[in-house]
């Protein structure tokens, strides 16, 4: 199967299959970059993998939370997205990003503790709108851009998740 | 001694301290808010008691509550950890009013300490040194331009019953003197309710060390040595150790007798620290005493071969110090990472800890509050754990700690591990050479992630993907949820075959 995976802003194109002798189940064929991996990979947990790549060893573990999934080789974090075959298909389709209103979301869960702004409230670009409090400290949400207030959802004492809806600018 | 322990905290702290009763046979009480009744600290106490909605100023810091539930249980002493009401010189006294022994200063102590500009009036009349500036609060702005002027500048406005850097501003000349007045002023007064302001003369990139000490209740001071706490973002500690790079023998002697001098002045008991800054020639002048058990007493504890909470529970309980200062040998190092939940910008990172490998194995200790599948609260601080690494030098101990890093991985949250990562490996550390703006100077980049690893993280991604065929038909790897605590009903077998087929 193919599939595009970019890492910190690096794209890497690779193939991988499994390999076809059957007294080996364990074992991987994967192409990257014009050269040809032969690897040993066992899932130790849903969300840990241990590999062997010429008698190398790599303990490897997914992180799913958040808005970038994470892959840690021996501990270290890779932010990863990753896109098969079928995506990558879709990507193309697709058209540019619609450019309509902007949503402002919450960074972190908190608690919202002051409303700055106003609907209708003409605002420029880094101005605050709303301030959140998670575990004593404070975070202002800023306006990415020059803009109407369109509508605040937030309200003061409201407790938030992240990624939810606070504000929409026009 | 004591039978019975109420601990007026919550996280790593509490659980320390839990530890600490049931190794000296006594009973630990732990007392909860609404957001902590699944906390480790209420899993691992003997008695927990509900204290409290979730904000800390109804729950941790309701002093009436708190003494009651001691009161009603049979605690006979309190053990208040580090924060809420440990520097809270009316709980001191409610405590004992109650007939409930404070683990901790008497109140006078904490009262005379947790004042800056009177603590440095006492300091003065002790023959203390300590940084040039006023012992009391200026008036106006012509006092601090006047002051200022005397001074030399840059000099530093900070807050009288200020810490953790609020209240607190550099000014480095005339001009800008009346606009950070006001601003110390009035972020004092909503911080700490008063906005009596002092003036310093600003020192540079200053080293921060401190010095342990020690007291009975019968008049015997100790100091155990020094800690290495430049290493600090927006005044708040992140990495600490044991011996200093900086500090000799002399200096450590010279140091440790000053401190012993500044407790014995505000007839201090049981564990403190006094904080002094360092300039790059070796002075050091007196900043602060904290009037607690510190975050990071553990260095102290494996470099002294000492156990500070058991210690501070004998001494409460009327013991003697059980050693002289000529006993206290320092031996080995030892180094404190201390792990929040936040991102790599510092922003906090509450939420599910989805997945939790803790590190073992020799010169390793982890000071942990947390467990895997416990939902981290947005309520209180970040600290999640401490990780400390202890060898025969310097050098052993930071092998020991970058090897423990590896090993340690907190899934479903973000923490600041790689920062430690990126510390460790830092030459400049590894030399030695940290004072407090340090961190703003450390690199971004992990010099130890390797174009292979990231190869292979690649690999990995697809794999997961290719070997779980239930990941759902999503795009990215985010989606998959197959984690162990949050696993997903499988998506239909038809789905799934329909999908396999279509990417052939």
């Amino acid at each position: 199967m193919r599939y595009q995976v970019d890492i910190h802003g690096k794209t890497h194109q690779l193939v991988l299959e499994k390999a076809s002798a059957p007294q080996q189940p364990d074992r991987w064929v994967c192409r990257l970059g014009g050269h040809e991996i032969v690897m040993d990979a066992v899932q130790t947990g849903a969300d840990t993998l241990s590999i062997v790549i010429d008698g190398k060893s790599f303990e490897i573990r997914r992180e799913n939370a958040g808005e970038t999934p994470r892959v840690f080789v021996h501990g270290r974090q890779f932010q990863v997205t990753l896109q098969d075959a079928r995506s990558l298909k879709s990507r193309r389709r697709a058209g540019p990003i619609d450019a309509g209103p902007l949503r402002l979301t919450a960074s972190m869960p908190g608690k919202v503790v002051r409303v700055l702004a106003k609907e209708g409230d003409i605002l420029h670009a880094g101005m605050g709108i709303v301030v959140v409090e998670a575990m004593k400290m404070q975070n202002e949400l800023r306006s990415p851009k020059e803009g109407t207030l369109k509508k605040m959802l937030a309200r003061e004492g409201m407790n938030v998740n992240a990624g939810d809806v606070m504000a929409i600018l026009e | 001694m004591f039978k019975k322990i109420l601990i007026a905290n919550r996280g790593e702290i509490a659980v320390r301290v839990v530890r600490a009763c049931s190794e000296l046979g006594i009973l630990s009480v732990a007392i909860y808010s609404d957001a902590d009744r699944a906390a480790l600290h209420v899993l691992k106490a003997d008695e927990a008691y509900h204290v409290g909605p979730t904000p800390a100023s109804e729950s941790y810091l309701d002093i009436e509550r708190i003494i009651a539930t001691a009161r009603q249980c049979g605690a006979e002493a309190i053990h208040p950890g580090y924060g809420f009401l440990s520097e809270n010189a009316d709980f001191a006294r409610a405590c004992a009013g109650a007939g409930i022994k404070f683990i901790g200063p008497p109140a006078n102590a904490i009262e005379l300490m947790g004042s800056k500009t009177r603590a440095r009036q006492q300091m003065e009349k002790a023959g203390v040194p300590f940084v040039p500036g006023t012992s009391r609060g200026v008036e106006s702005i012509d006092e601090a331009r006047e002051v200022a002027e005397q001074l030399g500048y840059p000099v530093m406005l900070k807050a009288a019953a200020g810490g953790g850097g609020k209240g607190m501003r550099l000014v480095e000349n005339a001009v800008g003197m009346a606009s950070s007045l006001e601003a110390a002023q009035s972020e004092a007064q909503r911080a700490f309710g008063n906005n009596e302001v002092y003036l310093e003369k600003a020192i540079t990139n200053p080293r921060h060390i401190e010095i342990q000490v020690l007291a009975d209740e019968h008049g015997n001071c100790v100091h155990l040595g020094e800690r290495e706490c430049s290493i600090q973002r927006r005044h708040q500690k992140v990495l600490e150790e044991s011996p200093s790079p900086a500090v000799n023998a002399a200096m450590r002697q010279n140091m440790g007798q000053i401190a012993v001098k500044a407790a014995i002045a505000v007839r201090y008991a049981n564990a403190g620290t006094i904080e002094f800054l360092a300039d790059a020639s070796g002075n050091f002048y007196f900043l602060e005493m904290n009037t607690r058990l510190q975050v990071e007493h553990p260095v102290t504890e494996l470099v002294c071969g000492v156990d500070l909470v058991h210690l501070q529970i004998r001494t409460a309980a009327g013991e003697r110090l059980p050693f002289l200062q000529k006993d206290i040998q320092p031996r080995g190092h030892a180094i404190e990472c201390r792990i929040y939940a936040e991102d790599e910008n510092h922003f906090p990172s509450p939420g599910q800890v989805t997945a939790l490998s803790e590190p073992a194995g020799p010169g390793i200790r982890l000071d942990s509050g947390i467990y895997g599948g416990w939902t981290v609260p947005v309520a209180y601080d970040p600290l999640l754990a401490k990780l400390i690494g202890y060898g025969e030098s310097r050098q052993q101990a930071i092998g020991r700690l970058r090897r423990a890093l590896d090993e340690c991985f907190v899934g479903g949250i973000k923490t600041n591990l790689p920062l430690f990562r990126r510390i460790l490996s830092d030459p400049v550390f590894v030399a030695g050479e940290t004072d407090t703006g340090y961190l703003g100077r450390l690199p971004q980049t992990d010099a130890a992630i390797s174009e292979s690893d990231e190869e292979v993280a690649a690999i990995a991604a697809a794999l997961f993907a290719s070997m779980q065929p239930r990941n759902n038909g999503q795009d990215t790897l985010g989606v998959g949820q197959t984690s162990c605590l949050s696993s997903q009903a499988a998506a239909s077998d038809w789905k799934r075959a329909a999908r396999t087929e279509s990417l052939r």
